[in-house]
C-alpha cells in the first residue's frame, strides 16, 4: 500500500505573493506547475501588507536604484548581501511596471504615472533627504498584488491545490530535492508530489512569539520542513518588532497615541519611561521604548496574571480628545483588549512583525548550503523566495516596503531559475527514494497513537511565552542562555503532543499539531542563534554587547537542526556592478 | 440551500483562518462562542461571508461598510459585537 504519487514539473509550496509570482514564470514557460496552499491563495498573509512596494521610478522626485540600494544596505545594518540587494533594487522599477501591466490598480499621479508616497528610511543621495519611493494601491497594496497575480496564474493554467498542507521535503540519496509530501485536508490523505523542482514560498513564522502581528497561518512550515530535511536556516536571530501591540492579540496601536499624550505604566502604576529616558520619556525612539517595556516585564513589574505586559494609559486625555483624535484606537482597544481607553488603560507589549532570516538562498532563488568546503553549494532542485527565504536582502533589519518588492523580484528570479534548471538539467524526473513519505506517515501516526501527552495549545503557548520573554526586543546573555534551556524543554514536550480528534476529514487539530512541529524548529533556531551573537546589529539588540562588531560578527548565522549547532558564512560584500558600500555607524 | 453536515462545519472552521490577524481574532472568538449554536440558515450565511476578500470582510466587521443581504448582516451584527 504505497503513498499515492502525483507528478509535476514544478511544485510550489505557498500561494502568497512570492509563490504566485514564481508560478507564473513556470506556467507561462509551458511547465506543469502546482501551487499548494493551506488557504485560498488570495487569503494569504500578503493581503496584510498595506504600505506599498518601493521602486526608484522617480515619478514624484528624482530617484536612482543606487540610492535605494544604499538605504537597503544601511537598513540591513550591513548584514545584507550586496549582490542580492543590488539585484533587487535594480529590478524594482521593472517589477512594478510589470505588475502595472498585469493590471494591478496602483494609485496614480495626474499625468497618469504611478504615484509614489514617502516611507521611513527611503532617501535621496545616500541618506541626505527623504524620497517618495513607495508605490501603493490605496491601503490595499498586498491585496491588489495577490489578486492580480492569482488572475494571471489562472490564465496561465497553474494548478492550485487549495487546503493542502505540505508536510516534508523529499531528498534523494544525493541530497537533491525530488518532491514534497502533502496532506489533503478534505480527505486527510497524504500524497507525494513528485517534481523536477520545488520552491518554498511559505512566508513568515511570527507565530513563534506570544505577541505577533502575523495571521494564524504564519507557522513557518517551509522552515520546519527544511530543518527536518537537513537544510540549515540563516540569520534566525533577526526579527522586526513594533513597540505597542495589544497584549494577547497582536493588533497594533499606532505610535501616534503616545504623541497625543498617552503614557506607559508598569504594575506599580509608575510612568517608567521617565526613568529610562528622562527627557523624551514616552516619546523616545521606537526600539528604546520597546526594550524599556520588555525590561519592566523581565524585572517583574509587568501587569496581569502572568505579569507579561505593561499599560498604555489614555484616560487623562479626556473622552473628547480620545473620541475626536483616536477613534480607531478606541475601537481596537475595545474589540481586542476588552477595555475602553476612556476609562481604563490598554495592555500593550512589543509585538513581532517580520522575520528577516530564513532558508539560505542566492539572488537567483537557489537554496544554497555548506558542502565540501563551499559555503554556498546549490541544493539541486530546491528553491525559495519571499519571507521564508534569506537572500539576504534585509540583513539585520528590513526597510519598510521592501517586503512586497522581495516577493515579486525574487519570486520571478526563482521562477526563471527553475525554468532554466528544468529545461536544461532535468529532462526527466529523478527517482523517488525508497522511503519517500515515510517520515510524514510516521509523524502523523505518532500523533494519532500518542497517549498521555499534552494538548497542542498548551505547548504552543509555552513556546510562545518563552520566545517572547527570552528572544524579544530586550536581549542579554543571561536571559538568552535561560531561553535556550527553556525552549529545549518545550521541544521535548512538542514530541508528545496529543490530539483528541483522530478523524481524517478536515481535522484542524491535526493540522495545528503539525504546524507546531514546524514552529518549534524555528523557535529553537531563533534562541540558539540569538544566544550566540555577541553584538548588537539591527533588530538584534544585545544589552551586554551594545555595539555592532564588524570585525567579529559581520557574518551570517547558519543553524543546523539535527544537532542544534551553528556555523557562519561571509556576508557578500561584492555587488554585481557597483562599488561596495562600506559599513558606517547607523544613525538617522 | 444545502444542509450543512458536521464535515462541512469542520471545513467552515478551517476557512475561518484568514490572511489578516484581526479577522483571525474575531472569527476565533465567534467559533468558540457562537458557531455551534447557529441555525442552518445562519451557517449558510456565515459560509457565504467567508468568501469575501479579507480586506472587504474586515471593513464590514469594523462597521466601515455594510452588505445588502439581511441574513448576512445578521451574522455581521454578531461579529461586530463579539
Amino acid at each position: 500500500m504505497g503513498i499515492p504519487v502525483r507528478r509535476f514539473d514544478a511544485v510550489i509550496v505557498g500561494g502568497g505573493g512570492a509563490g504566485l509570482r514564481a508560478a507564473l514564470q513556470l506556467s507561462e514557460a509551458g511547465l506543469k506547475t502546482a501551487v499548494i496552499s493551506k488557504v485560498f491563495p488570495t487569503r494569504s498573509h500578503t493581503v496584510a501588507a498595506q504600505g506599498g512596494i518601493s521602486a526608484s521610478l522617480g515619478n514624484v522626485q528624482e530617484d536612482r536604484w543606487e540610492w535605494h540600494m544604499y538605504d537597503t544596505v544601511k537598513g540591513s545594518d550591513w548584514l545584507g548581501d550586496q549582490d542580492a540587494i543590488e539585484f533587487m533594487c535594480r529590478k524594482a522599477p521593472e517589477a512594478v511596471i510589470e505588475l502595472e501591466h498585469f493590471g494591478m490598480p496602483f494609485d496614480r499621479l495626474e499625468n497618469g504615472k504611478i504615484y509614489q508616497r514617502p516611507f521611513g528610511g527611503h532617501t535621496q543621495n545616500n541618506g541626505q533627504t527623504p524620497v517618495q519611493r513607495a508605490c501603493a494601491a490605496a491601503d490595499r497594496t498586498g491585496h491588489a498584488m495577490l489578486h492580480t497575480l492569482y488572475q494571471r496564474n489562472v490564465r496561465a493554467n497553474t494548478q492550485f491545490f487549495v487546503e493542502w498542507m505540505a508536510l516534508d521535503l523529499i531528498r534523494d540519496s544525493e541530497g537533491d530535492v525530488v518532491g514534497v509530501t502533502a496532506l489533503e485536508m478534505e480527505t486527510g490523505e497524504i500524497f507525494i508530489l513528485h517534481a523536477k523542482a520545488v520552491l518554498f514560498a511559505t512566508g513568515g513564522a511570527g507565530r513563534i512569539y506570544a505577541a505577533s502581528t502575523n495571521a494564524f497561518i504564519n507557522t513557518g512550515d517551509g522552515l520546519g520542513m527544511c530543518v527536518r530535511a537537513g537544510i540549515p536556516l540563516e540569520d534566525m536571530e533577526f526579527w522586526q518588532f513594533h513597540p505597542t501591540g495589544v497584549a494577547g492579540a497582536g493588533v497594533l496601536i499606532t505610535e501616534g497615541v503616545r504623541g497625543e499624550g498617552g503614557i506607559l505604566l508598569n504594575a506599580n502604576g509608575e510612568r517608567f519611561m521617565e526613568r529610562y529616558a528622562p527627557n523624551l520619556k514616552d516619546l523616545a525612539p521606537r526600539d528604546f521604548v520597546s526594550r524599556s517595556m520588555e525590561l519592566e516585564v523581565l524585572e517583574g513589574r509587568g501587569c496581569g496574571p502572568h505579569k507579561d505586559y505593561v499599560l498604555l494609559k489614555l484616560d487623562h486625555l479626556g473622552p473628547d480628545i480620545i473620541k475626536q483624535r483616536l477613534p480607531g484606537i478606541r475601537e481596537i482597544a475595545m474589540k481586542f483588549a476588552g477595555v475602553d481607553p476612556i476609562k481604563e488603560p490598554i495592555p500593550v507589549i512589543p509585538t513581532c512583525h517580520y522575520m528577516m532570516g530564513g532558508i539560505p538562498t542566492n539572488y537567483r532563488g537557489e537554496v544554497v548550503v555548506p558542502k565540501n568546503g563551499n559555503d554556498e553549494t546549490r541544493v539541486n532542485g530546491f528553491f525559495a523566495a519571499g519571507e521564508c527565504a534569506c537572500a539576504s536582502v534585509h540583513g539585520a533589519n528590513r526597510l519598510g516596503t521592501n517586503s512586497l518588492l522581495d516577493l515579486v523580484v525574487f519570486g520571478k528570479s526563482a521562477g526563471d531559475s527553475m525554468v532554466k534548471y528544468i529545461k536544461e538539467e532535468m529532462p526527466t524526473w529523478k527517482d523517488l527514494p525508497a522511503d519517500a513519505g515515510e517520515l510524514s506517515l510516521a509523524r502523523v501516526a505518532r500523533l494519532d497513537n500518542q497517549t498521555g501527552g499534552e494538548e497542542v495549545a498548551d505547548v504552543r503557548i509555552a513556546m510562545q511565552r518563552t520566545v517572547q520573554a527570552r528572544a524579544g526586543v530586550f536581549r542579554n546573555g543571561a536571559n538568552l542562555k535561560l531561553g535556550v534551556e527553556e525552549i529545549q524543554q518545550v521541544a521535548e514536550r512538542v514530541k508528545r503532543t496529543q490530539i483528541k480528534d483522530k478523524s481524517k476529514v478536515f481535522n484542524t487539530a491535526r493540522v495545528e499539531a503539525l504546524e507546531l512541529d514546524n514552529l518549534i524548529e524555528i523557535a529553537l533556531a531563533t534562541l540558539i542563534s540569538a544566544e550566540a551573537r555577541k553584538e548588537s546589529r539591527g533588530a538584534h539588540a544585545h544589552d551586554d554587547f551594545q555595539h555592532r562588531d564588524d570585525e567579529n560578527w559581520m557574518k551570517h548565522t547558519l543553524y543546523t537542526g539535527s544537532d542544534r549547532s551553528l556555523s557562519y558564512k561571509a556576508v557578500h560584500t561584492k555587488p554585481l556592478s557597483v562599488d561596495y558600500i562600506p559599513p558606517k555607524e547607523r544613525t538617522f | 440551500m444545502t444542509d450543512i453536515d458536521p464535515i462541512e462545519m469542520k471545513r467552515i472552521r478551517w476557512r475561518s483562518r484568514r490572511g489578516l490577524l484581526e479577522l483571525d481574532l474575531v472569527l476565533e472568538r465567534f467559533l468558540a462562542r457562537r458557531f455551534d449554536s447557529l441555525s442552518q440558515p445562519q451557517l449558510v450565511a456565515y459560509r457565504e461571508l467567508l468568501d469575501l476578500p479579507d480586506n472587504d470582510f474586515l471593513d464590514i466587521v469594523n462597521g466601515k461598510a455594510d452588505l445588502g443581504d439581511p441574513a448576512l448582516m445578521e451574522i455581521i451584527g454578531i461579529l461586530r459585537t463579539i
